[in-house]
């Protein structure tokens, strides 16, 4: 037998029929759901008088739109102030309700950032197909499963057949060798990858994270990575199942027990690339190359260690590209040249799909203990993924290092990262964010988002512009 | 879904490379429960100079005159030439929906963003990748003559109407049949139905734990 790829693997075994013409039918095992991308697709369901195909595969939680404020959160919905964010959170009650699909709601301790709650709950296992309808979805592909993002269309095509008409991506191989230097973590090297593939360079691909710098990975970090192969332009992006994967699965509430577990973990053991498996395409970098990352432009692959300077277009050969820097450095409002630890901030957020797991807030914790936030900052907030981290961090008092800091603690989802609920910055403000887009008025109109690891974030909360945290700790 | 089989109109080129899908729609526009209405808020940051909010009256809004979709030039247009890269970022269909509601039919570009492609087809809207050169030179026409026009013939994946003749392109044969004949995936996903059920019963054997109930 020919050697497979993890990602042939997994697409085998959801194979359900080729057609002649290539495209095929994959069977979807996990549907997590939220409010902004189901409205519609369970209006279709409704005009088309059909029914989910399976009800137990789907799991939902509100999160883009939900307020992060105790105020506003302690009375439910109703205390959403923005009507139109309460509409669709109401809208995603109704839909779950009608149907019987599991929902965690918003006074729900499991509610929370899809993608932190599906591997938290055990929701998303290895070897399973997971989808979405949000771009993020990739992050499961950390627990060795074959995880994307799709559209609303696609999400009512899961719901009513419990399959997607996909074709076949091509496999490329990101080897990450050697080891990371102190305070350089996950979120630094998935963006010191983008920076090397570019935005677009995996289109198209499945992407498999492997060498040593993963298999020493914490899941949470491995989901950081996956968390933005989107980023590079993957829908997919994925880790082999090992040791580490096995014992983050193990004892969550939706994971296999007993004998059950036993055969799954079994079966498990399959899930990596064969030896001799072949890649379209390897990339590789070297661990212990990569610096703490910041990106100075408008799209992740803008981006450089915290030490360079800002580039200058006339150094850029490419016309196009040198007009996309020239854009990007007036959004930004930068000089081209100027060093990035130079760059002033305005507002600090921790939190997103990408990083706002418990490890993420004991990183961004670590560094702020016993220190304040510079006097010079407007806001610095951390936004844990959901009630379960909520309640981890408060367990391990690291709540209180952050109030005591000047860091708001604030309730579970999605927050700044789209600033689609009140938290959001002013026109050309300056923020230091974990998340994961640093788009042009992503996080609020006019406003200038720098991704960084929550340990970056947190170091530049206290010196009110970016610094090395390595200096820090 | 609408049928796309021919389609002739005005081209308007949009330059600049990895227009993402905050551009073409902005978040606050996604709270939406509905599909359509999203027209008047495509490229909301971009066309207007003031910041744009769900429930605006957009007619009396301050339009930016440099935005290409402002000019006099191109209105009315139905076929958009973008850049490398085109609709990166979320998997919001919000994107193909705010296009389609504004009139465009067709988006022709070096490269796309995966997820953003696959919603296309699944609104009726037929994304064109041409190489770089034929790309370049689709601008430098645009630009050069006022009104011009592109004829697109999905049936025999040809470009008619630009100055150094016919251009070919493809299509993979499954989206061409669906986006030809307007018809909904979902149906014809269910008349699989005992491919379906068959793949299940297969599975609960495998993998009993992911059929819990
Ligand atoms: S945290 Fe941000 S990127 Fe993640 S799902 Fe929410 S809005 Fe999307």
């Amino acid at each position: 037998m020919a050697a497979k790829t993890l990602y042939d693997k997994l697409w085998d075994a959801h194979l359900v029929r080729q057609q002649e013409d290539g495209s095929c039918l994959i069977y979807i095992d996990r549907q997590l759901l939220h409010e902004v991308t189901s409205p519609q697709a369970f209006e279709g369901l409704r005009i088309a008088g059909r029914q989910p195909w399976r009800l137990d595969t789907n799991l939902a939680t509100p999160d883009h739109n939900v307020p992060t404020t105790s105020k506003e959160r302690t009375v439910g919905v109703d205390g959403i102030e923005d009507p139109v964010s309460k509409i669709q959170v109401v809208t995603l009650d109704e839909n779950c309700d009608h149907f019987g699909i599991t929902e965690f709601k918003m006074q729900d301790e499991r509610q929370g950032i899809v993608h932190v709650v599906g591997p938290e709950q055990g929701a998303t296992l290895p070897g399973m197909t997971v989808v979405c309808g949000d771009s993020h979805t990739a992050t499961h592909g950390a627990l060795g499963a074959l995880a994307h993002g799709i559209g609303t269309s696609e999400v009512e095509h899961v719901l009513a057949t419990q399959c997607l008409i996909q074709k076949k991506s091509k496999n490329m191989l990101v080897r990450v060798d050697g080891e990371l230097g102190k305070g350089v973590t996950a979120k630094d090297v998935v963006l010191a990858i983008i920076g090397e593939i570019g935005t677009a360079g995996g289109t198209g691909y499945a992407i498999e994270f492997a060498g040593k710098v993963f298999e020493d990975m914490s899941m949470e970090g491995r989901m950081t990575v996956c968390n933005m192969a989107i980023e590079g332009g993957a829908r997919v992006g994925m880790v082999a199942v090992d040791q580490t994967t096995i014992d983050y699965v193990k004892g969550r509430p939706y994971a296999p027990t007993g004998e059950q577990w036993d055969l799954a973990v079994a079966a498990w053991a399959d899930l990596h690339s064969d030896a001799d498996a072949e890649f379209d395409h390897v990339v590789v970098l070297d661990g212990s190359q990569i610096a703490p990352q910041v990106t100075w432009g408008t799209s992740p692959e803008m981006v450089l260690p915290v030490f360079a300077q800002v580039p200058n277009p006339s150094n850029e050969k490419d016309d196009v590209k040198a007009a996309g820097i020239s854009r990007a450095l007036e959004y930004m409002g930068l000089d081209a040249d100027q060093n990035i630890t130079d760059i002033q901030l305005d507002r600090v957020f921790i939190g997103s799909c990408t990083n706002s797991r418990i490890e993420d807030l004991r990183d961004a914790a670590a560094v702020v203990k016993g220190r304040k936030v510079a006097s010079t900052l407007k806001q610095a907030l951390v936004v844990p993924g959901s009630g379960l981290v909520k309640q981890q961090a408060e367990a391990e008092g690291l709540d209180k290092i952050f109030i005591e800091a000047g860091i708001e603690w604030r309730e579970p989802g999605c927050s700044m990262c789209l600033a689609m609920n009140a938290d959001k910055l002013g026109n050309g403000e300056h923020c230091a964010s974990t998340s994961n887009r640093n788009f042009e008025g992503r996080q609020g109109f006019g406003g200038r988002t720098h991704l960084v690891s929550p340990a970056m974030a947190a170091a530049a909360a206290v010196a009110g512009h970016f610094v090395d945290v390595r200096d820090m700790i | 879904m609408q049928a796309f089989t021919q389609l002739t109109g005005v081209v308007a080129p949009l330059d600049r490379a990895n227009v993402d899908t905050d551009m073409i729609i902005p978040k606050q526009f996604l709270k939406s429960i509905k599909r359509s209405g999203f027209g008047p808020n495509l490229f909301d940051e971009l066309r207007y100079l003031d910041e744009g909010k769900p429930d605006m009256d957009n007619s009396g809004r301050p339009l930016n005159p440099e935005f290409v979709l402002n000019q006099a030039r191109y209105a009315g247009t139905n076929i958009l030439l973008a850049r490398d890269n085109f609709g990166c970022g979320s998997s919001r269909e919000h994107a193909p929906w705010a296009l389609e509601d504004f009139g465009i039919r067709c988006v022709i570009a070096p490269s796309f963003a995966d997820i953003f492609y696959n919603n296309c087809f699944k609104n009726g809207i037929l994304p064109i990748t041409l190489l770089d050169d034929q790309v370049d030179a689709l601008f430098e026409e645009t630009f050069a003559s006022e009104g011009f026009e592109l004829t697109i013939d999905l049936q025999a994946e040809v470009i008619r109407g630009a100055k150094g003749g016919d251009i070919a392109f493809s299509i993979d044969a499954f989206r061409r049949h669906c986006l030809l004949n307007g018809l909904d995936d979902i149906g014809l996903t269910l008349e699989q139905s005992d491919a379906i059920r068959a793949y299940e019963s297969k599975r609960k054997q495998q993998t009993p734990w992911l059929f819990a109930e």
